[in-house]
């Protein structure tokens, strides 16, 4: 797994670009995220299934993970089943 | 990562939403995404290392930036308004290119090259023709140079500036939210494409989903009609667009401007008069002056909109002052003060300005100019007072180094201007036997008023600076050189002064 990685949800239709990662299992409504989409889709975690927003990172506490979402899902993204959270951006007032 | 995301994700999200408005024709998110693939193709067939763009705004633009994305060969746009021959030698410089443009003049100025010419007309509807088939595609993955641009050289030749995916999307993704505009708004893009502040419009423009609004060729008419004519939100302009538009509207020039809520500006000093003008004749807009240098990929500091009308407002000086300031440097970047041993300086002492960050990219083809801690020098000098606004005094290559004295010439230049008859003026080193450098000024006298005497415009210097700034030389001229951008071209006025 490297930076620039397009990972697939096993259980939804999410996807997204790693911006930064370690050696930890991505994961998306409990499962672990691929480059492909598995055949049969993996049952969506109830734990699991806030969903994804279009366009936003996520990111772990420690800041060694950050995933954008490119395509939103019902799942929400973990990393080895620890929930990961959004970060903003830090809008520039309209400077270009 | 590659930039040509920004553009994936906004077709995805909306693909029937207006992107682009150019010459009366509108362009849907997903009409550009299926042309940046059709020019992918065309730029692999032509077997290129650069594309490159020698023309004016258009659709064209925003077509090859991310075509050239996709293929993984650098975008290049030129500054078609060069002289020929520093055209012709930038055109050898990017060999074999696909060049979009003028077919004759490229022919004339670089003949002897393998490049590939279209015309603008010609690229954008073949890129539209060549029918997009996703899955036999093999986009690049977005790990080298995304941009390669020449700086403008006002103080030596141009360098070719690069700038990374990377350095790109660090800038996007650090300061814009995805999708976060309104339907309704709509960016006027009046800055050419071949400058830093046209491309980051383009980015950020796409990735908020905001529409595009591109004049090609500036004319405070053409600006004002636009504005109304589209309802434009939110426009760009360096100082010299803004001094010419608020120029024409006192002389009566007519133009619905309500619907601008931001104005932005940058790329040159805004003089104080322009600025105050502009606060009062669009009161309801919100003024940014935004700092950033090609190698920084747009901008490191900001002076928002309050900060310009409280500024405005207040009688304390140092708060006034703020209003020819910078602004303070954006959340992901880190700028420093140096002295000239690379030492940080404390506030309110003036240096060469450092800045770090992930958008930084302080990279030249030939080399980088990143320190070992990842800073980059950016030659212009300046101090940063008590509460972390940022001043700028001119270029570090400017300063006058009198025997071992360092000047900066907008001192000399601010004191020059308080007199009457001084309409605008220059200050440059000169060489001496005597002293290494020393002060020459070019100055430029208002119509109706007489011809000040040498001695006048010395003894004005000596009674407000110290004595070392007094100008050796004095020269009178009809104008002083600027570039299209509305920088001053020191290096014509040294050679002035130096004749």
């Amino acid at each position: 797994m490297k930076p620039g990685t397009r990972l697939k949800s096993a259980t939804c239709d999410t996807e997204v670009m790693v911006i930064r990662c370690a050696d930890g299992t991505i994961e998306c409504g409990g499962a672990p995220m691929g480059e492909a989409k598995p055949a049969e889709p993996a049952p969506l975690a109830a734990d699991f299934s806030a969903g994804t927003l279009m366009g936003k990172r996520y990111v772990d506490a420690d800041g060694k993970y950050e995933l954008l979402c490119v395509k939103p899902g019902k799942g929400s993204l973990s990393v080895d089943g620890v929930a990961l959270v959004t970060k903003d951006a830090k809008p520039l007032p309209a400077s270009d | 990562m590659n930039i040509a995301l920004l553009l994936e994700m906004a077709a995805e999200a909306a693909p029937d939403r207006v992107a682009l408005v150019c010459d009366g024709r509108r362009w849907t998110y997903g009409d550009l995404l299926d042309a940046a693939r059709g020019a992918f193709e065309l730029i692999r067939q032509s077997q290129v290392e650069y594309v490159a763009l020698l023309d004016e705004s258009s659709e064209a633009a925003v077509i090859a930036v991310f075509g050239a994305a996709l293929a993984g060969v650098p975008y290049c746009p030129l500054n078609y308004r060069l002289p020929d021959a520093d055209l012709a030698a930038l055109l050898g410089r990017i060999t074999p290119a696909l060049v979009i443009g003028d077919e004759e003049g490229i022919q004339r100025l670089a003949g002897e090259h393998d490049h590939t010419v279209f015309s603008r007309e010609e690229f954008v509807l073949k890129a539209q023709e060549t029918v997009p088939d996703d899955d036999a595609r093999e986009y690049d993955p977005g790990e080298g140079i995304a941009i390669q641009l020449f700086t403008s050289g006002t103080t030596a030749a141009p360098k070719a500036a690069i700038l990374r995916h990377s350095n790109l999307l660090g800038y996007i993704f650090g300061t814009v939210e995805f999708g976060s505009a309104d339907e309704a708004d709509a960016a006027l893009v009046v800055v050419p494409p071949y400058h830093i502040a046209g491309i980051s419009a383009l980015l950020s423009s796409i990735y908020s989903l905001r529409k595009i609004v591109m004049l090609p060729s500036f004319s405070p008419e053409g600006w004002l009609a636009l504005v109304g004519g589209e309802a434009v939100t939110n426009a760009f302009v360096v100082p010299t667009m803004l001094a010419r538009i608020i120029d024409a509207m006192e002389k009566g020039a007519s133009g619905e401007v309500s619907s601008l809520r931001a104005i932005a500006y940058g790329g040159g000093k805004m003089p104080l008069e322009v600025i105050q003008k502009a606060l009062e004749r669009f009161p309801e807009a919100g003024f940014t002056n935004a700092y950033g240098l090609t190698e920084t990929s747009s901008t490191i500091a900001l002076l928002g909109p309050d900060e310009h009308r409280d500024a405005l407002a207040s009688d304390d000086p140092k708060v006034r002052a703020r209003l020819t300031s910078l602004g303070k440097p954006i959340p992901t970047v880190e700028i420093e003060i140096r002295g000239e041993n690379g030492e940080a300086l404390p506030a309110g002492e003036a240096g060469e300005i450092y800045v770090r960050g992930e958008q930084v990219s302080g990279e030249y083809k030939e080399k980088s100019a990143l320190d070992s801690e990842g800073w980059f020098p950016t030659r212009d000098a300046g101090f940063m007072d008590e509460d972390g606004y940022l001043f700028l005094s001119g270029r570090a290559d400017d300063v006058i180094v009198r025997g071992g004295e360092n000047m900066s010439p907008g001192e000399i230049e601010d004191v020059l201007l308080t007199h009457p008859a001084v309409a605008d003026a220059c200050a440059c080193a000169i060489p001496s036997v005597e002293w290494g450098e020393t002060v020459g000024v070019a100055i430029v006298t208002r119509e109706g008023h007489a011809l000040p005497c040498e001695t006048e415009i010395k003894d004005l210097v000596r009674a407000r600076l110290r004595s070392s700034r007094v100008p050796e030389k004095v020269v009178f001229v009809a104008e002083l050189p600027y570039n299209e951008m509305g920088k001053l071209l020191r290096r014509k006025v040294k050679d002035v002064l130096a004749g």
